[in-house]
């Protein structure tokens, strides 16, 4: 396979040489797949702009003997330069992005559920619509969900006693009852359950509809079941920007214009 | 492998960046075959660099002394402040001969995944530089990539308050091209910021 073609979410890239770049991508059916971008940091490069995290892409690749080499590169989701313009998007695409590189740990192993779920996130943190906040934190719980860590926020983690419960233990998965209770487990509102489960389930009227109380005691959370079950922090989350949103704005009208097949 | 020092001149050259083990290993038998004069020379500019260049306290730019020579002129107006990532950008934005005002180097740009963040670059030190009123514009000019844009979405936040004008370097499509070549994201910022060039 010499020469193969893939949609592809670019996580991240790292300088390379003088002008070339090193682009980590979330491939549609080859998963995780690290390639070399010849001359992108060129201002003559005529795919540089399309090869920065957050672009979803059709890209075409050259199969190499440790990293391949991008030969071709068109626009599929332009999601790179509305998430930038508001520094809250920016911080929690940051942190999908790293969760999503450190989740699907081995190149070339097929993860199709996981790219169809970051690329809906990264459309919907572009869109602006939800709160970023809310967006990464349901990411966070479903991407877990699809890594077979799925959490659990009504009946008991443990036991499986039908819920609801009152405490969560990030060890034993969620909400556990009060007989597989661990010591010290914390006892969060019954809302911040509601919400946690409102955001694993996709229910966007009862997340949008949640307090920033919650929504802040929702994330602490999250945060602690990730740093519990990646065994390592997530470097970005802690530069979450989560200055409350007043209210959700209404999609932007697209700015890029379609993308157009061009040779490169 | 080869013996002592020769290696150790190898493993040292190795961790230069973009020097691989094999350019680390010809840079090391040039210098063991080059002329003792020349090597010291080289031996001499490299401790020189380290002893008497800092950075400008001001700026942040290099400089041999308190100030950088731009931070010391008095003929470049103190109005204007042009935001940099690094050194470099300086030397570029200078090769322009279009700016004269002064500059500010926040030695690199916001990078969560990098572990990055408002509080590792010198952004507290911008915010002092503006809190006097003197300055009237900041010229947002960090890379047009993905992390330049966040940091200047996030410095245009900071700055806005205050009532200096913040302003941000053009993007669009480099001369010399040919316009059917432009990518669609260049080329759409290009017409977001088009000028008007008569009515």
């Amino acid at each position: 396979m010499p020469l193969y073609r893939d949609d592809a979410i670019v996580l991240r890239t790292q300088k390379l040489g003088e002008a070339d770049r090193i682009v980590t991508l979330l491939t549609r059916e080859q998963g995780k797949v690290r390639a070399v971008a010849k001359g992108v940091r060129r201002t003559s490069s005529r795919f540089g702009a399309r090869l920065e995290p957050f672009m979803v892409v059709d890209v075409q690749l050259h199969t190499g003997r440790s990293l391949d080499t991008v030969t071709q590169v068109e626009t599929v989701g332009p999601y790179a330069r509305p998430i930038c313009e508001d520094y809250g998007l920016y911080t929690a695409g940051a942190a999908m992005l790293e969760a999503a590189d450190r989740l699907v740990e081995a190149e070339r192993e097929p993860a199709v559920q996981q790219y169809w779920l970051l690329a809906g996130a990264l459309r919907a943190l572009a869109q602006r619509a939800h709160a970023p906040a809310l967006v990464l934190d349901s990411y966070l719980l479903r991407a877990f969900a699809v890594a077979g860590w799925a959490p659990s926020f009504t009946d008991c983690a443990r036991c499986g006693e039908p819920g609801p419960h009152h405490s969560f233990s990030v060890a034993t998965g969620g909400a556990v009852c009060s007989r597989c209770r661990p010591p010290g487990s914390p006892a969060p509102a019954p809302e911040t359950f509601t919400l946690l489960a409102a955001l694993l389930t996709g229910d966007w009227d009862a997340a949008d509809s949640s307090d920033e109380r919650h929504r802040k005691e929702a994330s602490g959370l999250v945060a602690a079941y990730t740093q519990y079950h990646l065994e390592r922090t997530l470097r970005s989350l802690r530069h979450v920007d989560r200055t409350p949103v007043a209210t959700v704005a209404p999609p932007p009208a697209p700015t890029t214009p379609a993308p157009t097949r061009r040779e490169a | 492998m080869y013996e002592g020092a020769v290696q150790d001149l190898i493993d040292e050259l190795g961790r230069l960046p973009g020097v691989g083990p094999k350019s680390a290993q010809r840079i090391a038998f040039h210098l063991l075959a080059a002329d003792a004069t020349d090597v010291r020379r080289l031996v001499d500019a490299l401790t020189e660099v380290k002893a008497r260049v800092r950075f400008c306290e001001v700026c942040g730019n290099v400089a041999e002394s308190e100030r950088c020579r731009i931070c010391a002129d008095p003929r470049r107006s103190d109005e204007v402040v042009c935001v940099v990532e690094e050194p470099k950008d300086v030397v570029a934005i200078e090769r322009t001969r279009e700016f004269r005002g002064k500059y500010h180097v926040l030695g690199g740009a916001i990078n969560p995944i990098e572990n990055v963040g408002p509080d590792d670059l010198r952004v507290k030190e911008l915010m002092s530089r503006l809190a006097d009123g003197v300055v009237q514009e900041v010229i947002l000019a960090t890379d047009p990539n993905v992390e330049g844009e966040a940091t200047a979405t996030y410095l245009a936040r900071l700055i806005g308050p205050m009532g200096v004008t913040v302003s941000r370097l053009a993007s669009g499509l480099p001369v010399g091209g040919d316009l059917e070549y432009a990518d669609e994201v260049t080329l759409g910022r290009a017409f977001e910021g088009r000028r008007v060039v008569g009515r």
